[in-house]
């Protein structure tokens, strides 16, 4: 079970995978995450499901190296099996509940930060194939760093790449590139960000004038990722809710951003410290 | 020999124990459990049996122990109990077994819960094995959780010759056995895996990474995965907050969570790659078992710890024994305090916890006399880490996405006596309809519906 069916490597840090999960696979939908455990005394890291595939009974995950276990996830070879593999968690994207006829020409507004291409996919995947019209900005911070953009690219009516070092497509943050499509006249029914917390923060900040709804997916932290320990909270609209089990999705103009950074980063000194301890015998 | 007295059971040493995750209660020897099951007068009308939620047959297997018969002993508990060596740990037999003994009334009941573990423990380590399996009888059973209420409807089904499949969301079977209780009340090698083991014996198979309502719903097993009927067992796993100012600092955790991180993700030893925050100080709010192993567990892993709880010792709902080990191990209690707001420092970690001092008032509803705030009494504790154990209500996963199943308006399932749900077909039981509750009061549940289930599934035929 969970067996890695395929790898590619794209960039140095992040990889995609296609696993076969056939439970998961039939019951994946759009917005939703998993939870991977690569080794019996490993974490139970949350990701965002990239892709999934009901035929051939497949889930694809794209990993970021950030820590010790994503690094060890990213270790992992084509043939070899995650220890757990659990899913789909979370509540599905909101327009999954809106009718064919109201998703038809629907113009929404994307913006993927970094790895948040990889959850951004299977949203507009989902989104072009009910004929809803898709603008796609995807940041990152340097060309090196850009994934799917082909894949994206067949998806979307028009995809914006911007890098921080203008290394790839505009110079420049995602939010420029929000402001100039808004000030070029540009309007959306809806907008939808995944990326680094502060990226959605300030893609809210740079959106809320427009009155154009937003929708971000939060990445926090979690152990169970089925509302059993709270260790996703997040206060929206003033009510401290679960990211795992009412989100990952949120109207992002009640998020509290700042929050959520700080809880983000609970455990950084442990992390820091014991990746200090473990460095010897790892891959960079 | 006086009969009127318990024969006392070794225990590792406070100061020890206070630094390490080993067993607390070290159990009986062959002879002390032989003297021990000696004191039974082997009543004609065993108040015992009537007050075991599995309806053990006690009088019977502490006969045999007191002859040195431990395999005939261990046949008896197996026909009633898989989980013998758990139950004897963890049941709060003072209000069960032990509180209806008649050598109760004049001096000290006896020991059935440490004798019940002596008797696991030999069986485990002697490899003796009295699963008795059945013919196989063609029907198929789902079973939705794995803890207590799902092994115990599990193990009985099994018995019965049916073909049973639990579907557990987490990587562990066990439920809370394996999240909740901690190592040093409840081994979870030796002892869970262990009798766990010997329902996988019983031909039950365990799924994990299934989450009903997620992965499959109640209504894909019994449409599309050909199960006649559907236990649910799925506990009570969601943590209560307090809804009080600073709730959400860094530092500030559910009890589940503390406990998860050390329990199931073995937080506790260098070998997990899952971390846990060891505070310099940690207020447990709460005065429930959960509240003792969580307050235990931060002490183990090198806090002080204080226990801050809004009513007096007397009204702590934790067992006895657990308030007594948690004392004798170094923790501080703090009784008529409550919370009302943590403060944080400038990195929006916690550095204390505001409370303020309680008296008690009128008895309410449940008979206990309520805590009513003693107006400008407000101080501060010292704490880096404040672990909320407040509770914890059922997860609305699997109610939320069957249709048919009622729930109370505090989100339990709505099942009858024999476990029976508002849907046909599908039984419930455990903290998924009690709220949380015991572990043997979820066996007790998940045997009453195994036995419902049964009916069922022969009328229909």
């Amino acid at each position: 079970m969970f067996r890695i069916l395929s790898k590619r490597v794209l960039t140095p840090s992040i990889t995609l995978m296609e696993v076969e999960a056939p439970r998961l696979a039939a019951a994946a939908q759009p917005g939703q995450f998993l939870i991977v455990r690569a080794r019996e005394q490993g974490e139970r890291i949350p990701l965002t499901i990239c892709d999934y595939d009901r035929t051939r009974g497949t889930v694809t995950i794209c990993t970021q190296a950030i820590g010790a276990s994503t690094r060890l996830i990213n270790s992992l070879a084509e043939g070899d099996c995650f220890t757990d593999f659990v899913g789909p968690l979370g509540q599905p994207s909101e327009f999954v509940h809106w009718s064919d006829e109201r998703l038809r020409g629907t113009r929404f507004l994307f913006v993927a930060g970094g790895l948040g291409a990889a959850p951004v996919y299977p949203q507009v995947k989902y989104l072009h194939e009910k004929g809803a019209k898709i603008d796609l900005i995807a940041g990152a911070k340097t060309a090196k760093l850009v994934i799917l953009e082909e894949e994206l690219r067949a998806v979307c009516d028009r995809l914006f790449v911007c890098t921080d070092d203008g290394s790839r497509g505009e110079k420049g943050l995602v939010t420029s590139v929000i402001n100039r499509l808004l000030a070029e006249g540009n309007t959306y029914d809806q907008a939808v960000a995944i990326g680094p917390m502060i990226m959605m923060k300030f893609t809210a900040l740079a959106l809320k004038p427009s009155g154009i709804p937003l929708t971000v997916s939060l990445n926090t932290l979690m152990v169970d990722g089925t509302g059993m320990c709270g260790a996703c909270r997040v206060t929206v609209d003033g009510k401290t809710r679960f990211a795992c089990v009412d989100g990952p999705e949120f109207d992002a103009y009640e998020v509290d951003f700042d929050e959520a950074m700080r809880r983000q980063g609970m455990y950084r000194d442990l992390e820091q410290e014991k990746d200090h301890r473990c460095k010897i015998g790892r891959d960079a | 020999m006086d009969r009127m007295k318990r024969i006392p059971v070794r225990e590792q040493d406070p100061q020890v124990r206070a630094r390490n995750f080993d067993e607390v209660c070290l159990g009986y020897t062959a002879e002390e459990a032989i003297a021990e099951a000696s004191r039974c007068l082997n009543c004609k009308n065993p108040r015992c049996v009537a007050s075991c939620p599995v309806n053990l047959q006690i009088p019977a297997f502490v006969a045999q122990v007191a002859k040195g018969d431990f395999v005939e002993a261990a046949r008896i508990i197996a026909r009633d109990s898989s989980l013998p060596a758990i139950c004897g740990r963890v049941c709060p037999q003072e209000t069960q077994c032990e509180g209806g003994c008649i050598l109760g009334v004049k001096g000290e009941p006896l020991a059935i819960g440490r004798l019940e573990r002596f008797v696991a423990d030999w069986s485990r380590e002697n490899g003796l094995s009295v699963a008795e399996k059945a013919a196989p009888n063609g029907h198929r059973v789902a079973v939705i959780g794995s803890g207590p209420a799902g092994l115990a409807c599990a193990s009985d089904l099994a018995r019965a010759g049916y073909e049973v499949t639990i579907f557990e969301m987490l990587h562990k079977a066990g439920g809370v056995l394996q999240y909740g209780i901690p190592e040093f009340r409840l081994p979870k090698e030796k002892v869970v895996a262990h009798e766990i083991g010997n329902v996988r014996a019983l031909g039950v198979k365990i799924e994990t990474n299934v989450v009903v309502g997620r992965t499959l719903t109640v209504d894909d097993l019994l449409d599309k995965e050909g199960f006649e009927a559907v236990f649910i067992g799925s506990g009570a796993g969601l943590p209560k907050f307090m809804d009080i100012p600073g709730e959400n600092l860094n530092g500030v955790f559910s009890a589940n969570e503390y406990l998860t991180r050390s329990n199931l993700m073995g937080a506790w030893s260098p070998e997990s790659d899952t971390p846990i925050r060891i505070g310099r100080r940690t207020a447990v709010v709460g005065g429930g078992n959960v509240a003792m192993d969580a307050a235990r567990t931060a002490l183990r892993l090198g806090s002080e710890v204080t226990i801050v709880y809004r009513r007096t010792e007397k009204e702590l709902p934790a067992r006895v024994e657990e308030v007594h080990h948690a004392k004798e191990e170094g923790i501080e209690f703090r009784m008529l305090t409550n919370p009302v707001a943590i403060l944080g420092d400038e990195k929006g970690a916690v550095r204390a916890l505001r409370c303020i001092r309680m008296e008690l008032g009128e008895p309410d509803e449940s008979g206990r006399r309520s805590p009513i705030p003693v107006e400008g009494s407000e101080f501060e504790v010292d704490a880096d880490v404040v672990i909320m154990a407040l509770g914890t209500s059922p997860n609305p996963l699997i109610a939320g996405t069957t249709a048919g199943l009622d729930v109370t308006r505090r989100g339990c399932l709505v099942a009858d006596e024999s476990g029976a749900t508002t849907r046909p077909g599908v039984f419930a039981g455990g903290d998924a309809v009690t709220g949380a509750a015991t572990v043997i009061l979820a066996m007790g549940a998940g045997r009453r519906a195994a036995e419902a289930i049964d009916n069922y599934i022969k009328n229909k035929a």
